[in-house]
């Protein structure tokens, strides 16, 4: 009973990411997008958490649902609030995407059923991994020991990507900080003391 | 019983949903946003218990929070079209408009 509710419950919860992203698109209202947005990505981490990719789920809420919403509203504050004009219609443009929507639903005939351990991707390597965590690695949890052994290497490159990106988004937005003292509070009206406008906090 | 409470869930999304579509204003789509934040929080509860895994109980207040930070920086927009402002700044800039 409990894994029939789990289907219907996906094919809901499918439905409305659905609904959700044809508002998107339909909405010329950019801050209600940017709300929407929000809900979209709330949506498919409940779908995820229903799938079990609960580790995919926590990162989707925390960039979608919490950091991308608060970075749109962020350019929202800096642009403005409605799109310029509505899209032509294309016809190109619609074949395209008819055609390789179509090419993506034929091509999940060829895989494997949800959960068949005799799927392709699962018969590589996957079994060292499994039978070898133990006494090789001596971590009880197959996916820690995956990612800071096995693919250690993979794992530390990915960790200076991350710290890099992390660099330089420091440098561009304390860069932003300190010249927008004279323009930005013109802008915001009169009647602002320039001098308290902007703390100096961002590192030197 | 989950059962029940995960269907009511569900009907319960599609209705805020539904709001935040239509919804004429602004403010009826951040109240049906957040209050759809709080019904997948909800939903992920009762779907834990469904399956017997109520370790999912941490995601759901995970998602607690996420809705929380997201409804307050909308708001903070909402109030004075900024967010990189410190509250005090805020305050004066409150006396001003």
């Amino acid at each position: 009973m409990g894994a029939e509710m789990i289907t219907i419950v996906n094919i809901v919860l499918l439905t409305m990411l659905c609904f959700s992203a044809v508002a998107i698109m339909l909405l010329r209202h950019l801050f209600a997008v940017a709300a929407l947005t929000g809900a979209f990505s709330l949506l498919s981490a409940g779908l995820l958490v229903a799938l079990d990719a609960v580790d995919v789920a926590f990162t989707e809420a925390a960039v979608g649902g919490g950091i991308s919403t608060v970075l749109m509203l962020g350019t929202l504050a800096l642009t403005q609030r409605r799109e310029h004009r509505p899209p032509r219609f294309s016809l190109p443009a619609l074949l395209v995407v008819i055609a390789t929507g179509g090419a993506l639903i034929y091509a999940t005939s060829d895989m494997p059923a949800y959960g068949d351990p005799n799927a392709p991707a699962l018969q590589h390597v996957v079994p060292v991994y499994i039978e070898g965590s133990r006494n090789d690695i001596g971590v009880p949890n197959i996916v820690t020991s995956i990612l800071a052994s096995y693919r250690g290497y993979d794992t530390l490159g990915e960790v200076a990507v991350i710290f890099t990106a992390g660099i330089g988004v420091m440098f561009l937005l304390g860069r932003r900080r300190e010249d927008e003292d004279d323009e930005g509070m013109v802008r915001h009206g009169p009647g602002n003391d320039p001098e308290s406008s902007e703390p100096e906090e961002t590192a030197s | 019983m989950f059962i029940g409470a995960t269907a009511a869930l569900l009907v319960a999304m599609a209705l805020t949903l539904i709001r935040a579509f239509a919804g004429p204003t602004l403010f009826d789509r951040v109240l049906a946003v957040n209050s759809f934040g709080t019904k997948t929080v909800l939903l992920i509860g009762a779907l834990g218990f469904l399956t017997d895994r109520p370790e999912f109980l941490d995601i759901a207040l995970l998602y607690a929070l996420v809705n929380f930070i997201g409804t307050i920086a909308v708001l903070k927009f909402f109030r004075y079209r900024n967010l990189g402002l410190s509250s005090a700044e805020s305050a004066d800039r409150e006396e001003i408009d």
